[in-house]
């Protein structure tokens, strides 16, 4: 096992590499700078912004000076927000992104996994079908019009719930979870419907049947353990997936999280912040990628084997 | 085992669900009514600020801000625009306009009690001028003798630049010429005065990125004091104790949203959430003005909004078929069509009544002569007509005037063109290199002067982006027009900039912008202005009205 997840991380490593160096050839070779605005900036003051964040050295010394800068964990001052290290603003949106991102995937878990069990159960029945349909419109609905359509409904007309803020007011977490989790639940009540169906025509589920044991404990005792793996693969990228596509119900809702930084430095040309995010988040989803496989593995009896056997 | 711990977590997760799920029962007061109670204003802010030191930013959403927690020498009057006593109690011209000398409010105190001195001003303006501070805005105080020199290091002596400190309290400024609008620079956020012994504390004096501007370490001379500042959530300023015209500040605590999504800071009017809106979506508007007591407020804006051409690109390249471009545009349709009366059209680079100028209309929508001049021009009914692409930043709403436009020429004119988006940074790069034919642009003036128009269109003027260079032009604006001895004389040389421009049309003016606002009905003493210029001193809230159609 431990050699399994060693190699896991070399392998990593490069990946992670590649990207920082494609991100900032490419960030450099986009035309227009962060210096540049509307109202024409004079000459001289932009050397003077160029000097102050070394934009005046040569790219490659510039590239081997991030790396240097880097390695030792400093992502470099925001082109954007003079007075604001990358590393400080990644720091003060992580968690409320991180948090929004496990608000959503616990939602998307409840909805998706009921679902998609239940729909096993009687396969290509109305029981199947309507809890899929709702997947697939899960799914196909994107979260800029579901959004809206929450806080047109709870917000404005029943006025139950905040529509905007995150932690401002009482309950203004809620639509903003909901919002990104149900894409979520959709893809997992899929998955959990597929993962279902194969493991509840295994011989041994056959065998569970047979010797009288009756249907809600063949389902959660014997079938569901194999039935998602599926799903457990899929959270790790999904979780990633979470932190660095919530951009869309960050702005809806006005959530001071980091997916609005990582579009916007785009946009600004801020070649720090852009690097910082994207090297951060590059890394995160590497690394849970390589959680979600080490846990489908110690979810899988047979390749459970297969590593004890290795290691020992 | 591992079932057990599947259902355990499955359990938990349903009863997560269900907490998060009753916390929604009950919602208590709106931050309206609170805030009204309480006297806290909660103002929609556009987007989260750059940051907050006035040498260092540009841009709209810091300007509120800055203007909150910082006070100029003079301010704008928020109803006339005319400057009134800041930090300076009066000011004297001598030399024929030349001299000006601030008297400080002997009370203007910073937020740490001591008082603001002169000489914190031929500090901060020389951190403002400093060729290593990059100050973007620095050529605000370029009016002043030697300083533009001193910020393109052409002389190193601050000395040399004309701003000195005969005393405490007052300052002595020298100008290369009368500048009428001088005054009002002290009012925009790059002449401001900072604590120079706290910004040491941080760091050098040209130091951009230092934390001086943070809540605990900022220092500042205005109505309100920093005391929150939580990235992209909000950012709250108290009413200052040292603030020297405390008394009228009836306000007790102002907070900033960053508002970046303008459908959700809508949504955050309606359900009682804001006070103010930066804007108002346009879909929104024409439900707002049928409302009773509507909170739409909407006035001219200091800017317009109009088309640069390539003077030295083929077919723009003549004079004739920039002036039958411009007339065959109908901007009374499009301005009540695409733009839902939200603009005004503009016939001139100055928007009608800058501080009392009025530009000349020198043509009309004259489809007719649009027509004879494109056939003098070399394309009688467009024949032979070459084709032009209009430039625009990738944005929907720049994509549909465009659009409009593009079918105006068509039916007028006959004439083939099209449109090309993109994305802003790439957009700038073309404009800055006058790569393209026709390009969209804005200009939201700095000050209230038609000079900050007019002198767009010099031959060296950086904003210029379209090769016009007139010698005669460049006089009028750059030494006729300073060395009027009168307004109306000075007002009747900009006119006559104004004609030569429309002369040669190197850009088709399209509409002059409005500002548009949704305020509720309890906020009293925010006036409409073309600056679009508040100032937060004179809000005051009233409680018990509400919004029109809220039924709580």
């Amino acid at each position: 096992m431990l050699r399994f997840m060693l190699i896991r991380i070399l392998q990593a490593l490069p990946v992670i590499f590649v990207v920082i160096t494609a991100t900032f050839f490419l960030v450099r070779s986009a035309p227009g700078g962060p210096f540049d605005q509307e109202k024409v900036v004079i000459p001289e003051v932009k050397k003077a912004l160029e000097a102050q964040y070394k934009l005046d050295l040569p790219l490659h010394e510039q590239y081997f000076a991030y790396l240097g800068d880097l390695a030792q964990g400093d992502l470099g001052p925001s082109f954007k927000y003079p007075g604001r290290s990358v590393n400080e603003i990644l720091f003060s949106g992580l968690p409320v992104t991180a948090e929004l991102g496990f608000y959503a995937l616990l939602i998307a878990l409840c909805i998706g996994v009921t679902a998609g069990v239940f729909a096993s159960l009687r396969p290509n029945t109305a029981q199947d079908y309507i809890p899929m349909s709702f997947a697939m419109i899960g799914i196909c609905m994107p979260s800029f019009l579901l959004g809206p359509l929450l806080v047109l409904v709870f917000g404005i007309w029943l006025d139950w719930l905040p529509i905007t803020g995150w932690g401002d007011i009482p309950g203004d977490k809620i639509l903003p979870s909901i919002t990104l989790g149900s894409a979520y639940a959709a893809y997992i009540a899929r998955l959990s419907r597929a993962g279902m169906l194969e493991i509840l025509s295994q011989d041994y589920i056959r065998t569970a049947r047979a010797k009288g044991l009756p249907e809600w404990l063949v389902v959660t005792r014997h079938a569901l353990r194999g039935g998602l793996i599926p799903v457990i693969a899929f959270l790790g990228p999904a979780f990633a997936g979470l932190l660095a596509g919530s951009f869309v119900v960050e702005t809806i809702f006005q959530i001071p999280g980091l997916g609005r930084f990582y579009v916007q430095a785009a946009f600004n040309r801020d070649y720090t912040m852009i690097l910082g995010t994207t090297v951060f988040l590059s890394t995160l989803i590497v690394f849970f990628n390589l959680v979600s496989d080490i846990a489908a593995a110690w979810l899988n009896p047979r390749l459970r084997a297969q590593f004890k056997g290795g290691s020992q | 085992m591992l079932l057990t711990s599947t259902g355990l977590i499955l359990r938990r997760l349903l009863i997560g669900a269900l907490a998060l799920g009753l916390v929604a029962c009950g919602r208590g007061e709106s931050n309206v009514v609170q805030g009204n109670r309480d006297g806290v204003l909660h103002y929609g802010n556009g987007a989260e600020p750059q940051g907050l030191d006035p040498h260092v930013v540009t841009g709209v959403p810091e300007n509120h801000i800055i203007r909150a927690l910082f006070e100029g020498l003079a301010v704008k009057n928020p109803q006339t625009l005319e400057p009134e006593p800041g930090v300076a109690q009066r000011w004297e011209f001598s030399d024929g306009g030349r001299v000006i000398t601030f008297f400080l409010n002997p009370e203007a105190r910073w937020s740490n009690g001591e008082q603001v001195t002169a000489s914190d001003y031929v500090w901060s303006w020389n951190r403002a001028l400093h060729p290593g501070t990059g100050n973007e805005y620095s050529y605000m105080l370029f009016p002043l003798v030697n300083a533009e020199a001193y910020l393109k290091g052409e002389i190193s002596d601050f000395n040399e630049v004309g701003v000195k400190a005969l005393d405490d309290t007052t300052l002595e400024v020298t100008l290369n010429a009368p500048t009428p609008y001088f005054v009002q620079l002290m009012d925009h956020y790059s002449t401001f005065a900072v604590h120079p012994e706290t910004l040491l504390q941080f760091g050098e004096m040209t130091d951009r990125y230092t934390p001086w501007t943070r809540v605990g370490n900022i220092v500042s001379n205005g109505a309100f004091t920093l005391t929150e500042w939580s990235l992209n959530r909000r950012i709250i300023v108290e009413k200052s104790e040292h603030y020297w015209d405390r008394d009228k500040v009836a306000l007790n605590s102002v907070i900033f949203y960053p508002t970046e999504n303008v459908v959700s800071e809508e949504r955050m009017f309606r359900v009682e959430q804001l006070h103010y809106t930066q804007v108002v979506p346009l879909d929104k508007i024409p439900a707002y003005r049928q409302m009773p007591d509507t909170p739409y407020v909407q006035a001219p804006y200091l800017g317009t909004y109009y088309y640069l051409i390539n003077t030295k690109r083929p077919p723009v390249d003549d004079a004739r078929v920039r002036k039958a471009l411009s007339m065959a545009l109908d901007r009374e349709t499009l301005v009540r069509t695409v733009l839902q009366e939200t603009a005004v059209p503009a016939y001139s680079i100055t928007p009608p009544d800058t501080l009392g100028y009025f530009p000349p209309k020198l043509f009309d929508y004259d489809p007719e002569e649009a027509r004879r001049l494109l056939a003098e021009g070399g394309y009688p009914n467009g024949e032979g007509w070459p084709g032009l692409e209009i430039l625009y930043n990738t944005q929907e709403a720049h994509r549909k005037i465009a659009v409009a436009i593009q079918q105006m020429w068509k039916k007028e004119l006959n004439i083939d063109v099209t449109l090309s988006n993109q994305e802003w940074k790439v957009y700038l790069d073309s404009v800055t290199q006058i790569d393209f034919q026709v390009a969209r642009r804005g200009w939201i003036g700095d000050y209230v002067d038609a000079n900050n128009f007019l002198d767009l269109f010099i031959t060296e003027g950086g904003n210029n982006n379209t090769h016009y260079s007139d010698p005669i032009y460049d006089d009028l604006i750059l030494y006729r027009a300073p060395k009027a001895e009168t307004r109306e004389e000075r007002y009747r040389l900009f006119a006559e900039a104004e004609t030569m421009l429309m002369e040669e049309m190197p850009i088709i003016p399209i509409y002059t912008y409005t500002s548009k606002h949704l305020i509720h009905p309890s906020v009293e003493g925010l006036y409409s202005n073309l600056m679009d210029s508040l100032n937060l001193k004179y809000v005051r809230l009233v409680p018990g009205r509400r919004l029109p159609g809220s039924n709580k």
